[in-house]
């Protein structure tokens, strides 16, 4: 069979619409001391947290560009080009009829509130800088679960939130996680008390609006000994004639004996800069699951990762990545084993389709005096296209006794038997594209949750439209 | 840490030292003169690697230091008989050549026939004399693209010892040809070279051989760099046994081109040095090759093993196999960074890379870095990477029939290596490697 197959039409319209920008609260363009002072002058901050975002923005300027392993599209980024605070007024909105028409538009578009009223314990919408929207179930709340912005967290929970925030992501762990701490706004702060099993999962919606705007968004989930939690993410903007830049930081505490799940499916623009800093640390007997989709972006880099700091800890990344023409979905895992029987597992499935790349960077370190530590990792790797492209970087170092490691990865392309084979009963060449293209990943998708599950499946058939044929 | 800016290096590998070496050397050779006058300008201005060059990742810059090391002057005549002694790894080669220190100490030539059928065997310096329009074509053609740019440059500037051998169209020469590169006095350095090049359908069996005659009271630095091109249809396997004492400082840079149905198969063999460095960069350029690239090492004490390799697919239908396994003892090190790329147009291509660390100690530290950047769709790729410990259900079912903990354990070790040593088809040098290996464990098991 011939290896050629033409051009991928990706339909985007879904999210691509946006309104007349009218702020209350604008930073301006540009980065200096006098943006992180009108931030925190406008959030009412406390001394220490201005000096945080100070000292993290000498770090963010005296860093240079990670360019020695990552890609050279990173220099495309004009960061005094970027507008670093936008808000349209301070307080999130309790009830649903106080958010501004424009933004319920959005957020009715995009399908929240159904959702909200349907299942979901929780809202947490963020349109731009703040979170435009928050409500969480009364049960939740008597329940002792805080769930609020990181300037609310900060301010009204100082004994909960600072003894955590900004510890399990350093403010020089790289250049964007000091960024982001520079000048960080909007995001979600959640804290459940011990032996609290939230049901249902909490979500936040993350969405960029206006044109050049940087969205820094943070989030602290601490979960107390024994409990247990559920966050959803999701992220479109719209498209833009100029580039867009997303530096989020996620941090994630589980205390001993706590289970997070952290979900997220990202479906920016592909004009998007998405460098994301996510760790996790998992304490005693806990565990951190990363569940994880890349599907828009122009460039993302992300490499979720969890500390194993108590024994019998574990830590999880399931990750699908899929980059058409004009993304490369740059992704990964990083596995730090600190404390012996702790066991870890990636898997990470990615599509190339027409020129898209894919990229798989891991880190996995099990140093001395460990034991009986395990990790697992499997990439595969599917190739669409002729001009597709694929890359594999893992990076492994083990030490101690009785550790044990496994790397896999394969690359491969949709069999010409498989698509033959459907085709004869009836499908057409599309069809089984896309079939075969979800059955690769299909193991990984019931990961998600029920609802993202089915919009995953439908966003992977929309970008395989037209992929073959 | 500053290793970019340490000076002294150029003072042992001085201006003075490098006249003296031309003049000595390469006085009525201007096209050689030429390039290493280009190599010394390079070599004094790159500096040495730095952590931020991804090549060096995991590597421990400390021990690569180029200060203490100077050209290495001519062995005396009791070295050179005890060296001469000991170069018996193969007992009856089709060719021989032992370098001492750089210089020539014996030399066996081919049989008649091959000669008559045109095959060129010599020490290098004699052919870039004899036949320099063959040489030149050939050597240092290849770029190396694995980040030891600055010591080929200080390769080329001082290297003189060196293998040639071409190999005519159809001309299969059937038992091994073995090199040996002694490296002898304290604090010199030695540049051995090996080129290689075999012709359309010919055949060779090749066997490099690189040690200290001392055990190692003090330091030595090697830089070699050896060069295979495979014509089509060609066969060439080559085995490189690194056995140098625990003090030396060694870069093995292997840059190989394989052609149109050729097979192109190397086994290395990594025993010795404080820090030894191995890159193996291996190009097909032609459909149809066959490309075997496997690695064996042991290592013990201190010691440090920095193995990095990249498989270039640039043309279709082609395979190419690597396998590296390293054992671990005490506080020792390994790093296996390895890269498969597939360029745009090599579709069909089979590359396969696998990485296997057996850790023998709790203080041993093993490092893969298994890579692939995949350009065609139509591919099978994969690679794998897996570290751990002796497996303890099979030390049962071994002990569970009347064999003792110890006997058993040895046997899983050495067996762990079997599958790369049953690779070489020499059975007398088979029976070598199993011996060197086996040494080398000594009283550690």
């Amino acid at each position: 069979m011939s290896t050629e197959t033409p051009e991928i039409n990706i339909d985007r319209s879904k999210g691509d619409f946006s309104f007349a920008e009218d702020y209350k609260y604008d930073a301006g363009i540009g980065l200096s001391p006098d943006t992180i002072d009108y931030i925190s002058n406008v959030k009412g901050e406390d001394a220490w947290v201005n000096e945080y975002r100070q000292k993290a923005l000498k770090i963010f300027q005296d860093k240079p560009m990670p360019t020695h392993w990552a890609s050279d599209d990173l220099n495309t980024i004009k960061f005094e080009d970027v507008r670093y605070y936008l808000s349209k007024g301070q307080k999130p909105s309790r009830t649903w009829d106080d958010v501004p028409d424009d933004v319920k538009q959005t957020f009715e578009r995009l399908g929240i509130p159904e959702q909200e009223r349907a299942f979901l314990a929780g809202v947490e919408a963020q349109f731009d800088s703040e979170a435009a929207y928050s409500r969480m179930k009364e049960e939740m709340e008597k329940l002792g679960v805080i769930f609020v912005g990181p300037h609310e967290g900060l301010h009204e929970h100082p004994e909960i939130f600072k003894k955590f925030f900004g510890k399990v992501i350093p403010i020089g762990d790289n250049k964007f996680s000091a960024l982001n701490s520079a000048c960080f706004s909007g995001g979600s702060f959640i804290y459940v008390p011990p032996g609290v099993k939230v049901a249902q999962p909490l979500q936040a919606y993350f969405r960029i609006n206006a044109e050049n705007f940087g969205q820094f968004e943070r989030t602290l989930i601490i979960a107390d000994e024994g409990s247990e939690v559920m966050y959803m993410e999701g992220c479109t903007a719209p498209k833009f004639e100029t580039a867009t830049l997303h530096a989020a930081v996620v941090e994630l505490v589980a205390l001993k004996g706590a289970k997070i799940q952290y979900v997220t499916v990202q479906n920016w623009s592909n004009n998007v800069f998405n460098l994301v800093t996510k760790r996790g640390m998992a304490e005693e007997d806990a565990e951190i699951r990363w569940i994880d989709c890349n599907i828009g972006s122009r460039l993302t880099m992300k490499y979720p990762g969890v500390v194993l700091k108590g024994e019998r800890a574990r830590g999880e990344v399931i990750s699908i990545a899929l980059a058409n023409d004009g993304q490369h979905q740059d992704t990964g895992a990083k596995m730090i084993h600190a404390a012996s029987n702790t066991t870890s597992n990636v898997i990470s499935k990615s599509i190339s389709i027409g020129e898209g790349r894919s990229t798989y960077r891991g880190q996995v370190s099990i140093p001395k005096r460990l034991s009986n530590c395990k990790n697992n990792t499997e990439c595969d790797a599917l190739l669409i296209n002729t001009n597709s492209r694929t890359d594999t970087y893992p990076a492994i170092t083990v030490r101690g006794d009785h550790n044990s490691v496994q790397h896999e990865a394969s690359v491969s392309k949709v069999s010409a038997e498989q698509i033959f084979y459907m085709q004869q009963r009836g499908l057409e060449e599309g069809e089984a594209m896309s079939l075969a293209v979800n059955g690769f990943v299909n193991d990984l998708v019931r990961e998600f949750p029920m609802e993202y599950s089915v919009e995953l499946k439908r966003l992977i058939d929309l970008e395989m439209e037209g992929s073959v044929g | 840490m500053s290793v970019a800016t340490t000076t002294s290096d150029t003072e042992k590998f001085s201006e003075e030292n490098f006249r003296h070496h031309l003049d000595a050397f390469w006085l009525n050779v201007p096209w050689v003169q030429e390039l290493k006058q280009q190599n010394w300008k390079t070599y004094q201005e790159l500096p040495l690697p730095t952590r931020s060059d991804e090549r060096y990742r995991f590597s421990d810059l400390r021990k690569l230091k180029l200060d203490g090391y100077r050209p290495a002057q001519e062995p005396t005549e009791a070295q050179k008989a005890d060296a001469i002694a000991r170069s018996n790894l193969v007992g009856e080669p089709a060719g021989k050549v032992v370098f001492g220190d750089n210089f020539l100490l014996e030399f066996e030539g081919l049989s008649e026939e091959l000669k008559a059928k045109g095959v060129i065997w010599m020490p290098l310096q004699q052919a870039a004399i004899e036949h320099p329009e063959l040489v030149q074509k050939y050597f240092l053609e290849e770029e190396n693209q694995l980040g030891s740019e600055k010591l080929l440059a200080l390769h080329n500037a001082f290297f003189h010892g060196g293998s040639f051998l071409y190999v005519p169209k159809g001309v299969e020469i059937e038992q091994p040809i073995a090199a040996y590169y002694w490296s002898i006095e304290c604090g010199e350095a030695i540049f051995p070279h090996t080129l290689l090049v075999v012709e359309d359908n010919a055949k060779v069996d090749f066997v490099d051989y690189y040690g200290s005659l001392d055990t190692g009271c003090c330091s030595t630095l090697s830089c070699g760099v050896g060069t295979i091109y495979a014509g089509q249809g060609a066969q060439v396997f080559r085995k490189i046994v690194q056995n140098f004492n625990e003090e030396a400082l060694s870069f093995q840079l292997e840059a190989n081109i394989a052609d149109r149905d050729s097979q192109v198969k190397t086994i290395a063999v990594n025993l010795g040095s404080k820090y030894a460095r191995l890159q193996n960069h291996t190009r097909i350029v032609g459909p149809g090759a066959d490309v075997k690239m496997y690695g064996l090492t042991v290592s013990k004490d201190e010691q440090e093993f920095d193995q990095r390799t990249l498989q270039i697919h640039e043309a279709p239908h082609a395979v190419s196999d690597l396998l590296f396994k390293n054992a671990l003892l005490d506080s020792s090190r390994t790093i296996f960074s390895g890269l498969i790329k597939v360029a745009k147009d090599a579709q069909q291509t089979d590359a396969y890379q696998t990485n296997r660390n057996l850790l023998l100690s709790k203080t041993a530290e093993a490092n893969s870095l298994p890579g692939l950047e995949i350009e065609a769709n139509d591919v099978k790729c994969s690679h794998g990477a897996t570290t751990g410990q002796v497996d303890e259900s099979e030390l049962f079912y071994l002990m569970a029939r009347g064999i003792p903990r110890q006997t058993a354990y040895q046997l899983l070790v050495f067996g762990f290596f079997e599958e790369i040593v049953e690779k070489i088809s020499n059975e007398e040098l088979r029976e070598n490697v199993r011996k060197l290996v086996q040494a080398k464990f000594g009283n550690e098991m």
